[in-house]
């Protein structure tokens, strides 16, 4: 006797560990993807570009923009609902993920947690309404995941700052009004405000990727440009300053990468149950279900591992290596998925039409940005061992 | 300017629905529940409203407990507070009773405007605004697809096959809407957490003044006797173009006498 399906997240009742306030947001921003997202990501995918003007404009709207930033035009929502928010974002695209990661979390937050009162009434209100996009350069063409080796410095001329050198593989840095710019100075490193109107910025876009094609990833070039006394972040000086941004993000991408399993996931189970071969559904066949059995436990762990950090992160008692387990696991896991599932599709799994390997391909630029598999393994081996083995 | 606005808890729009086989009525437990898909442009109505002229919107809600969510959800759309009506001895009430009850609650509050969506989607009966207009006396303007009020007098384009009607009244008025009035919006974030803090009574059938044998199942004034499952989809014909396809379509269509 057959019964009717359940969803993998179904199966393991998370909703029952979520308040009706977390819920309640969730389901908005779903509900935005379904109707905004979806329908056109495959084909902004397949362009390799979005609109990301408009884009920003609707997800200030929406208020995911520093959602859960307080203040300054931001709703302050918990962690949790962030995550929650993250996951539903990814379950369209990563590259829409991105977007409103790179700006709530890398620059949004960079401002909020270590920039002048001035800073953030400028940029953040802003921001928080999409009317201002931000973009987060840390990464060099010769520093990935060493930043601390990084060439780009700001000098001091007079009261000045000059900004030289340039980034690699940066978010949203073609469209950016500001950028949050980390540079070598004679105080070790330091964050910068550039708006990016300034003499001697540039940026370029980066093209044939195929990945994160429904993101746009560029070059940021500095030639001398010339920034007020003021434009340093004054609340953070050295490497724990980006650290500390790219750890709201990569808590966002622990749920985030689930929401593109998940998707992938359903989307393999409705083909597998349509598809017959043999005269009959490839859903009933035990080495089907077997997957789909797999995949679900390890979407289910997962959910169940970025729930309680986010409930820790609640209690401010989150831990960066707590972190890693999260981007690790999630991010490895994600990318399985999507290629178990990718395979359950057959021919039909290597179009557009169907979502599964636009996020596998999408998946694998998670895998690597924000801290690669490899650094937070090395993460964990050191809080396990004590000894950092890095290099 | 107050405004009321009478919103209805129904089964998600895509999920199944069932009967209970105990008491024939509608099996709210096993879907999700969903604030009425036309009660939400109505709440978006009055949130218009009183952006544009200041004042105060109210939902009111008769179900079970969780219908408290769908309150939650039109306050998290910006409604300033709740009235929930909730009480086991209404459990299968029919929309005489329904009518009555949001009447009671409604009645004395000094609404100038009573807004309604103009159907439910699960009983789809669309009688309850003008059984509510009736139990109070007040002017009953439905089906609006447009809504302007100017001082005391409420206009409204009613919706009609050939167009529309231009009706007015004075307040107070209870209006009704249908889906061309207006586009909802989400709720913010900032509204989501804010509707937890905003005041919902709650009124039971004693509060409201009615007895409790006026309402409910048994005092319905139609029973369901019995139901069916709708009997599974026949397998279409299956024609296949040997070069007249086209024309064994038209004979299949002029033998249903569909041409
Ligand atoms: C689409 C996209 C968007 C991005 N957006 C941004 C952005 O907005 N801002 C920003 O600053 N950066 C951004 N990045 C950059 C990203 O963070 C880096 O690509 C990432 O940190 C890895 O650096 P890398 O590419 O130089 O690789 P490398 O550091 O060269 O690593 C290559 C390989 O070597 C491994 N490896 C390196 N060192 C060790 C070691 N000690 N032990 C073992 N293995 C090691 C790595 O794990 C990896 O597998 C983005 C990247 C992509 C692809
Ligand atoms: C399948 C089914 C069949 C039914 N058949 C009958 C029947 O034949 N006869 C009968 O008398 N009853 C019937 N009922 C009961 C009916 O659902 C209730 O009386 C209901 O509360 C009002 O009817 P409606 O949903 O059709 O409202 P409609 O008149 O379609 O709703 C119009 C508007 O009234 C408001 N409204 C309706 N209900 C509420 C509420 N509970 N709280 C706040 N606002 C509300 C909303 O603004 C809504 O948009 C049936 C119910 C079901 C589920």
């Amino acid at each position: 006797m057959s019964s009717a399906p359940r969803s993998p997240l179904e199966l393991f009742a998370i909703d029952h560990l979520l308040t009706e306030e977390e819920r309640a947001i969730r389901d908005v921003v779903r509900d935005f993807v379904e109707r905004r997202i979806k329908p056109e990501v495959a084909d902004w995918f397949e362009a390799g570009t979005i609109p990301a003007r408009r884009l920003a404009l609707e997800f200030g709207e929406l208020g995911v923009l520093g959602m859960h930033l307080e203040g300054y035009g931001c709703a302050g929502t918990n962690a949790v609902s962030y995550g929650l928010a993250a996951m539903e974002l990814e379950a369209g695209d990563s590259g829409i993920r991105s977007l409103v990661s790179v700006q709530g979390s890398l620059a949004m937050y960079a401002i909020h947690a270590f920039g002048s009162e001035e800073h953030k009434r400028e940029w953040l209100p802003r921001m928080a309404k999409g009317e201002a996009v931000g973009c987060f350069g840390l990464t060099e063409a010769d520093f990935g995941s060493n930043p601390s080796g990084m060439r780009t410095s700001a000098k001091r001329d007079g009261d000045d700052w000059l900004l030289s050198g340039s980034k690699m593989w940066i978010t949203n840095g073609t469209i950016a009004d500001v950028a949050i710019v980390w540079a070598q100075t004679d105080d070790g490193i330091r964050g910068f405000v550039v708006p990016t109107d300034t003499p001697g910025f540039s940026a370029r876009e980066i093209h044939k990727k195929l990945s994160l094609r429904a993101s746009l990833t560029a070059e940021l070039i500095f030639d001398g440009v010339r920034l007020p006394a003021d434009a340093v972040l004054p609340g953070v000086q050295g490497l724990k300053g980006p650290l500390a941004c790219l750890n709201e993000a990569r808590f966002g991408i622990a749920f985030g990468t689930l929401g593109a399993a998940r998707d992938c996931l359903e989307t393999a189970i409705s083909y597998a149950l349509d598809r017959e071969q043999f005269d009959k559904p490839i859903a009933a066949y035990q080495m089907t279900q077997q997957k789909f059995a797999d995949m679900t436990l390890e979407l289910g762990k997962g959910m169940l591992l970025a729930l309680h950090l986010g409930r820790l992160k609640d209690e401010h008692l989150l831990r960066p290596e707590q972190v890693s387990l999260g981007k690790l696991n999630n991010a490895r896991e994600a990318l399985a998925i999507a290629r178990e599932c990718r395979g359950i599709l057959g021919g039909n799994g290597i179009t557009l039409e169907y979502p599964v390997i636009r996020h596998m391909n999408n998946l694998e630029s998670v895998y690597t940005y924000e801290g690669t598999n490899e650094m937070h393994t090395l993460v964990i081996g050191q809080a396990l061992t004590g000894i950092p083995a890095f290099r | 300017m107050k405004i009321a606005v009478c919103v209805k808890q129904v089964p998600d729009t895509w999920a199944e629905k069932r009967l209970k086989p105990e008491d024939s009525t509608l099996d709210r437990e096993s879907a999700e529940g969903v604030l009425n898909e036309l009660d939400e442009y109505a709440v978006e109505e009055a949130l218009r409203l009183i952006e544009a002229q200041g004042g105060e919107v109210v939902v009111v809600s008769m179900g079970p407990e969780r219908a408290g969510e769908t309150i939650r959800k039109a306050l998290s759309m910006g409604a300033d507070a709740g009235i929930h009506i909730v009480d086991d001895a209404l459990h299968g009430s029919d929309a005489i009773a329904t009518s009555a009850a949001l009447a009671k609650a409604l009645e004395g509050r000094g609404f100038d405007l009573i807004l309604f969506g103009s159907e439910s989607t699960d009983a789809r009966m669309s009688v309850v605004p003008a059984m509510v207009a009736e139990r109070l006396g007040l002017p009953q303007l439905t089906f609006a697809q447009k809504v302007e009020v100017d001082g005391s007098t409420v206009r409204i384009e009613r919706q009609a096959e050939y167009g529309y009607d231009s009706i007015e009244a004075s307040a107070p008025v209870v209006v009704s809407v249908v889906e061309k009035i207006n586009e909802p919006r989400y709720p913010s974030f900032k509204g989501i957490m804010a509707a937890k803090k905003k005041p919902v009574d709650t009124l039971t059938v004693a509060d409201l003044g009615l007895e409790p044998v006026t309402v409910g199942l048994a005092a319905a004034w139609s029973a369901v006797d019995e139901f069916a499952a709708r009997p599974p989809k026949a397998a279409g014909t299956v024609i296949a173009d040997d070069g007249a396809g086209g024309v064994k379509i038209a004979d299949y269509l002029s033998q249903q006498k569909f041409i």
